[in-house]
């Protein structure tokens, strides 16, 4: 039986934790896996804390809360200072650079910077820089097709977004860029 | 995000919109309620489909007003739902004793937030309690049934009605706020499959009828209101042969976990990570909180070292599994309060240093 991957994505609201979360969520069932997603629903809104944990697994979920996680995405500092102790020995941080002030300092996982906010700016929308986070962690672990991200992004999206799906699939290239 | 799929492809939804949609497959005629975070998405979701696919939604100005609602649509033979959080469950309970008294079916759902008080909005199993011990005045149960999946907050719709028509009896669903704001996969109930009879009960104007129709829970003289009371006792005497529950590598188990809801789904994971280290744990998940299931919680007990009852609470369901176990084997509590959730790791820590330590002979 293939290990379940439990992610956890965090970081200010307005940041696109939720739909980031939502998006592997949604192309994870497109492949007829086993899927949960989990928000920490507080009275968030932009600028409060957001996050949500995403399980992935060929089999049935158990729990869909757990508190050590095999992947962190962490797009803010608090989160960062929370999150950093919850990974699991031999797993990934992806953080987003220019929002990070002190960077992980654990030896025993892998983390990896993407300077996702100002590849956004390149880009000419800020709005996309989860998806270039999203590209990076997906190279790195290739739990779902990026063609099954597109197709999941036209149900997460409403329609009057749709028009900005070319926009997401370029940030999700540039993403995978910055990972080896 | 409902029109353009097909019907029975697999659906990534809230807990919350899977038991609304599942409530207008299972054709309600009408919902009633007032909003309140962990649950608002079940009143939204009503608003935006039900004036599109037939059925009355309507937001009362108060959780009164919507319980006696519910009430009346019920007598006059509506299949009739409402839903809330606990703080509005609480404000329902008059409503919901006039109900049970009148032998009226319906569906009431808590999506249940940390208390007592105002509380926070965050998932908690605190009204255990006010769900299977009746809540409001008077000798009545509900039949109350506990989701712990998405798929389950929709099929358990069905369920509850199914349940509340077959028994003329208002039926709940108690989950919490995790539930409701959590997105699984979900295949959903299909349309039309529980079928619907016009009640020969209910208040729905004379027609053919040679007397009137009286729905009432008020009967002056003791020797009636006692007659009342002893047939609601002999219906719930047979309600309890509709007992559910799951049993999740028990037959070994030399510490027996009960949990529920959220709780259950956090204690497969313990039992998962003990069967690792070669803890021998199972788990009895009642799905059925009303009827409770204690004869199979009994037979486990003889049978295992040390019972654990792990809930979002500071003990309740607790009460009746010690009950039930009747001194066969200790029980234990454990569990978090005020909206926190216990991780399998706490509940394993917890197995591991207090119980196998204190309890349970090698």
């Amino acid at each position: 039986m293939e290990k379940a991957q439990e992610i956890i994505f965090a970081g200010f609201g307005g940041q696109g934790i939720l739909s980031m979360g939502q998006t592997l969520a949604y192309s994870a069932m497109i492949e007829n896996k086993e899927v949960s997603w989990m928000p920490s629903y507080g009275p968030e809104m932009r600028g409060g804390t957001a996050n949500c944990i995403v399980i992935v697994s060929k089999s049935k979920i158990s729990s869909p809360i757990v508190s050590k996680f095999d992947s962190a995405i962490v797009l803010n500092q608090p989160s960062l200072d929370k999150f950093e102790h919850a990974v699991k020995p031999g797993g990934l941080i992806i953080y987003e650079e220019s929002s990070i002030i002190t960077p992980p300092k654990r030896t025993d996982i892998e983390c990896i910077g993407i300077p996702a906010m100002k590849e956004a700016q390149k880009l000419d929308k800020k709005q996309v820089a989860n998806m270039i986070i999203l590209g990076a962690f997906l190279k790195k672990r290739p739990i779902v097709k990026i063609e099954n991200i597109l197709s999941a992004l036209k149900k997460v999206l409403p329609e009057r977004h749709h028009h900005l799906i070319p926009l997401n699939e370029q940030a999700l290239e540039v993403g995978r860029k910055f990972v080896q | 995000m409902g029109d353009n799929e097909s019907k029975n492809e697999p659906r990534l939804m809230k807990g919350n919109e899977a038991l609304a949609e599942a409530a207008i497959r299972a054709g309600i005629h009408a919902y009633f309620g007032y909003p309140i975070t962990p649950q608002s998405e079940i009143l939204e979701y009503f608003t935006l489909e039900m004036p599109k696919r037939g059925g009355v939604v309507l937001q009362a100005e108060s959780e009164l007003a919507a319980i006696n609602m519910v009430y009346g649509a019920a007598g006059a033979g509506a299949r009739v739902m409402t839903s809330s959080s606990s703080p509005g469950i609480s404000l329902m309970q008059e409503g919901i004793s006039y109900i049970a008294a009148a032998e009226l079916p319906c569906l009431i759902v808590n999506i249940n937030r940390g208390g007592p008080g105002l509380g926070t909005i965050q998932p908690s199993q605190s009204d255990y309690w006010q769900a299977v011990k009746g809540g409001g005045h008077g000798d009545y149960h509900l039949i109350v049934l506990a989701p712990s999946s998405v798929q389950e907050m929709a099929d358990f719709v069905f369920e509850a009605f199914r349940l509340a028509e077959k028994y003329q009896n208002p039926a709940f669903i108690l989950a919490d706020g995790a539930l409701g704001q959590m997105m699984e996969k979900v295949v959903l109930p299909e349309e039309g499959s529980l079928p619907y009879t016009v009640h020969n009960w209910a208040t729905s104007g004379m027609g053919k009828r040679k007397q009137r129709n009286i729905i009432t829970s008020l009967h002056m003289e003791p020797e009636k209101m006692e007659e009342v009371n002893l047939h609601l006792q002999k219906k719930y005497k047979e309600i309890q042969k509709e007992v559910r529950f799951e049993s999740i590598l028990t037959e070994d188990a030399d510490i027996l976990l009960v949990a529920y809801g959220l709780g259950a789904r956090i204690c497969q994971k313990v039992v998962e990570l003990g069967r690792e280290k070669d803890i021998k744990i199972g788990l009895l998940r009642p799905i059925t909180l009303y009827p409770f299931p204690k004869t199979e919680i009994a037979k486990l007990a003889s049978r295992v070292q040390h019972t654990i009852v792990v809930e979002m609470n500071a003990g309740q369901m607790v009460e009746d599994v010690a009950l039930a176990i009747n001194g066969k084997c200790p029980v234990s509590s454990v569990g978090r309060m005020g909206g926190m959730i216990s991780s399998p790791e706490e509940v394993l820590h917890y197995v591991e240093t207090m119980i196998l330590k204190h309890f349970v002979s090698a």
